[in-house]
């Protein structure tokens, strides 16, 4: 039983995974790849991360696993806001089917 | 039955950290690669944690744990970096 729901976890987790992949390597631009990485890496790992759970079942261990979730789960977004403020203040170029730039729109009247 | 599920599940972590390295390697911009190394660091966690679960040694997952923090750590970095580099 315990084997079934790793499998399905994994299973799960490295779909995520893959997907956040792939839409890294095939978005137009730097924000659109970067929310693709953001959400599907975090959930992903987070799917790996319950199947190892399941699998270990050792009480030090699974304290580690935990605080290896809570802490993808706590700076993933963190880390995904201040790279998209810095590459946009930088003005890296967005995808050119952006419709709304605000910065430039205000900077251009 | 769960040895292939397990050997799929790594085959798999490891064409995406394949197809992760190749945006490193092409991205345009400075923060493109920035954030597939991002990506890169969070796969290398996934495997790791996936390795220690299948082979019963939960030591390794110390070694996710530094992985981890020092993703986070260089990309708030290199974010410092792209902001401060141009001069305004």
């Amino acid at each position: 039983m315990i084997e079934i729901l790793t499998a399905i976890m994994w299973m799960a987790g490295s779909a995520f995974a893959l997907l956040a992949a792939l839409g890294v390597l095939r978005m137009p631009d730097v924000f659109t790849r970067m929310q693709a990485s953001t959400k599907a890496s975090t959930l992903g790992l987070g799917c790996l991360l319950i199947g190892a759970a399941l699998q270990l079942g050792d009480f030090a261990s699974l304290i580690r696993v935990f605080s290896i979730g809570a802490f993808i789960l706590l700076t993933t977004p963190v880390a995904a806001h201040v790279i998209a403020r810095a590459s946009y203040l930088a003005d890296v170029p967005l995808w050119e089917g952006t419709i709304l730039d605000e910065r430039r729109r205000a900077q251009k009247p | 039955m769960f040895e292939i599920i397990t050997q799929t599940t790594l085959a798999t972590l490891g064409v995406a950290l394949l197809v992760a390295v190749v945006r490193v390697v092409k991205g345009p911009t400075l923060p493109d690669r920035v954030v597939a190394m991002d990506l890169v660091g969070v796969l290398v966690v996934g495997l790791i944690v996936v390795l220690a679960a299948s082979t019963q040694v939960p030591a390794t997952l110390d070694a996710a744990i530094v992985i981890a923090l020092i993703g986070f750590v260089g990309t708030v970095a290199y974010a410092t970096y792209v902001q401060r580099g141009r001069p305004e």
